[in-house]
C-alpha cells in the first residue's frame, strides 16, 4: 500500500472510532453546537458594541465565536485528549511496533481533526444564517476567513500534540487540557464578548496567546471589522512552536 | 543446538544495557532457533522486558551483537517490523472499533498481510468478529492482541507476559492460541514469571536474574533438574526412630527426610524396615525438585552463586 492509500485508510479508521466514542462525539462535536444554541437563544437579538461606534448583533457575534471555539475543541482538545489516552493505554507504542510510518499516523490524526473542525464551522455558519440571518463572510473576507481557519486548525493541532508532553497520564489529561485552554477562551472573547470597556491589562494578557488572535481573525469576516494579517502571523508562530516542541519531545510510550 | 547456527531466528552476543547508573543487562548471550517456542523466565526487574524490547527495536543497546531474523534491529527497524509481530504487556487498542476492523486496520500496515478471516480463526475470535473491542473479556482481548501481531503474517512473534493478571480459564485460552502458532512454523519468544506457563509452552527456556542468564535449557532438564537429588519424606509415630543405615534426617517432630539419587533402593530399604518393625510410615512421599524450586534457587538473592551445589 502506498503512503496516500495508507493515510486515507488510517483516516477512515480514526473517523469510525471518533463517532462511536461517546466522549469525543459529545465533547468535541456537540458541545460547540450546544453552546451556540444556548448563547444565541438567551441573548439573541440584542446588539453589542465591540469597538467604539461599531455595534453588531449578538447572534452574529456568537456564530463567529462558536466557530472559533469549535476549531479549538476539534483540534486542541481532541488531539491532546485522544493522544494522551492512546499513549497511556499503549495504543501508540503498539503502533510504533508496526511498519506504519509515524508521519502517516500523526498526519492522519491531524487531517481528521481538520475535517471535524471544518464540518463544525459549516454547521455553525449554516445555523447562524438560517435562524439569525447572520452575515457570512464573502469575497476577500471569505478568503481571509479560510486562511485563518486552516492556519488556526493546524496551530491548535500542533499545540494539542505539544501539550501531551506535559500530560503525565490519561487521568490528568482532561484537567491539563481544560486548565490550559478554558481561561484563554474566556479572556479571548469566545464565551463573553470583549467590549470596548474591557480592562486593558486583561487584553494584554490575552494578546500573548493564540486564542485571542485566532478568535479575532475568525470573527472579522462575520462582524465586518478589518482583518489584520498580524493575527494570522501570531497564530502561525504559536503553531510552529507547537510543532517544534512535539517534534523534539513527543513520546509514544506511556510515562511511568 | 549451537551447531545449527545458521537456522537461528535470534542471535545475541554480549548484550549490555544500562539505565542511568543501573545495569539492566550485564552481558547476555542467547540463541533462539527457528520454529521454537522460547521462554524468558525471571522475576520483575530482572531484564526480560529490556531484552525483548531491544530485540523488537524499541530500545537501543549499549553493547553487544544482535541479529533478529538476520537483521540488526537498530540499523534496519522497518525491515524488521515487517517480519515480526509484537504483543506488548499492556493491551491497548482502539476500543470503539470491531474485532475485524481492528485486525484489518493493522493488516493494512503490512506488505503481505494474512487474510483477516484466517487470523480470527487461528485465535478463535470468528464469533466475535463484529463485536466492539470494549465488549471483549480479558482473555478475548489478549487473543485479539495475538491476532493483531499476526496481521502481517510475521515469521517471529514476541509475547511479553501474555497472561499476567488473568484467571485460569483465560490463561488456558491464550495458551492454546500460542501452541497453535507453533504449528504454523512461527518462532515465538515469550516472557513470563509463571513456571507452569513456561513448562507448558516452551521448547526451551532461559532463566534471567539481575540482568544475566543464569540457566538455559529444556524445561524438563533445566539446570540438571532431572539429575538432582530426590527427597523421600515420611513421619514416624511417637518414640520410633529410623535405623541409622537409612541416612534419614529429622526435619521436625516425628518428620524425617532422606536425600537420595537411588530412590527405588532407598524406598525398598525404608519400607522393608517399616514392615518388619510393624511401623506405619505416615505421609510417605517422594519429591523431586520442580521447575519452581530450580527457579527460586537461581533467582533469589545469593541463589545464583549457590546453583553449583544444587547441580552436584
Amino acid at each position: 500500500m502506498n503512503s496516500v492509500a495508507m493515510l486515507e485508510n488510517q483516516i477512515k479508521y480514526i473517523n469510525k472510532a471518533f463517532w462511536r466514542n461517546p466522549a469525543s462525539a459529545f465533547f468535541t462535536f456537540s458541545f460547540p453546537l450546544m453552546f451556540l444554541v444556548i448563547f444565541t437563544s438567551l441573548l439573541g437579538h440584542h446588539s453589542i458594541e465591540i469597538q467604539p461606534g461599531h455595534s453588531v448583533d449578538i447572534s452574529t457575534y456568537y456564530v463567529a465565536a462558536m466557530a472559533a471555539y469549535a476549531v479549538v475543541t476539534a483540534c486542541y482538545n481532541n488531539i491532546a485528549m485522544g493522544l494522551a489516552f492512546q499513549r497511556d493505554s499503549g495504543v501508540l507504542k503498539r503502533t510504533r511496533g508496526t511498519p506504519i510510518p509515524s508521519g502517516i499516523y500523526i498526519l492522519g490524526r491531524l487531517l481528521h481533526a481538520l475535517f471535524v473542525a471544518v464540518i463544525l464551522v459549516i454547521i455553525t455558519a449554516a445555523y447562524g444564517k438560517l435562524f439569525y440571518h447572520a452575515t457570512l463572510p464573502t469575497g476577500t473576507a471569505l478568503f481571509e476567513f479560510l486562511v485563518m481557519l486552516i492556519v488556526g486548525s493546524l496551530t491548535f493541532c500542533a499545540l494539542g500534540f505539544a501539550i501531551t508532553v506535559v500530560i503525565p497520564n490519561a487521568d490528568a489529561a482532561p484537567a491539563i487540557v481544560n486548565a490550559s485552554m478554558l481561561p484563554l477562551l474566556f479572556l479571548s472573547g469566545i464565551f463573553i464578548p470583549i467590549t470596548s470597556t474591557a480592562p486593558s491589562w486583561l487584553i494584554w494578557i490575552a494578546k500573548v496567546f493564540p486564542v485571542y488572535h485566532f478568535a479575532w481573525g475568525m470573527k472579522s469576516g462575520f462582524l465586518g471589522t478589518p482583518f489584520d494579517w498580524m493575527h494570522v502571523v501570531i497564530v502561525a508562530a504559536w503553531g510552529l512552536g507547537g510543532f517544534l516542541v512535539s517534534f523534539r519531545f513527543f513520546s509514544w510510550e506511556p510515562k511511568r | 543446538m549451537d551447531s545449527h547456527y545458521s537456522s537461528a531466528a535470534i542471535s545475541v552476543r554480549g548484550l549490555k544495557k544500562s539505565y542511568g547508573n543501573t545495569l539492566a543487562l550485564r552481558g547476555v548471550d542467547l540463541e533462539i532457533q527457528q520454529g521454537e517456542i522460547f521462554a524468558l523466565l525471571g522475576p520483575n526487574g530482572a531484564g526480560k522486558t529490556t531484552i525483548v524490547e531491544i530485540l523488537e527495536g524499541f530500545r537501543h543497546r549499549d553493547e553487544g551483537d544482535v541479529a533478529v531474523l538476520g537483521i540488526d534491529p537498530n540499523r534496519q527497524p522497518m525491515a524488521l517490523k515487517i517480519r515480526i509481530g509484537i504483543v506488548l504487556q499492556s493491551t491497548g487498542v482502539e476500543r470503539y472499533l470491531s474485532v475485524a476492523e481492528t485486525v484489518k486496520m493493522y493488516s493494512s500496515y503490512y506488505p503481505h498481510p494474512r487474510p483477516v478471516g484466517e487470523i480470527l480463526g487461528l485465535v478463535g475470535l470468528e464469533a466475535k468478529r463484529d463485536e466492539r473491542v470494549l465488549r471483549l473479556s480479558g482473555g478475548q482481548q489478549r487473543r485479539l492482541d495475538v491476532a493483531i501481531a499476526l496481521a502481517g503474517d510475521p515469521d517471529l512473534l514476541f509475547l511479553d507476559e501474555p497472561t499476567t493478571g488473568f484467571d485460569p480459564s483465560a490463561r488456558r485460552e491464550v495458551w492454546e492460541v500460542i501452541k497453535n502458532l507453533q504449528s504454523l512454523g512461527k518462532t515465538v519468544v515469550l516472557t513470563t514469571h509463571f513456571m507452569d506457563e513456561a513448562q507448558y509452552l516452551a521448547d526451551r527456556l532461559a532463566i534471567i536474574a539481575n540482568g544475566k542468564i543464569v540457566a538455559e535449557g529444556e524445561p524438563e532438564t533445566l539446570a540438571g533438574r532431572d539429575r538432582m537429588l530426590a527427597t523421600v519424606r515420611f513421619s514416624l509415630p511417637d518414640g520410633v526412630v529410623p535405623p541409622l543405615h537409612l541416612g534419614a534426617r529429622m526435619t521436625a517432630a516425628h518428620a524425617y527426610e532422606v536425600k537420595t539419587t537411588l530412590v527405588t533402593k532407598d524406598l525398598f530399604d525404608l519400607t522393608s524396615w517399616a514392615m518388619s518393625a510393624g511401623v506405619d510410615l505416615e505421609d510417605l512421599r517422594v519429591d523431586r525438585p520442580t521447575l519452581e524450586d530450580v527457579y527460586l534457587e537461581l533467582t533469589t538473592e545469593g541463589g545464583a552463586s549457590k546453583s553449583k551445589e544444587v547441580e552436584s
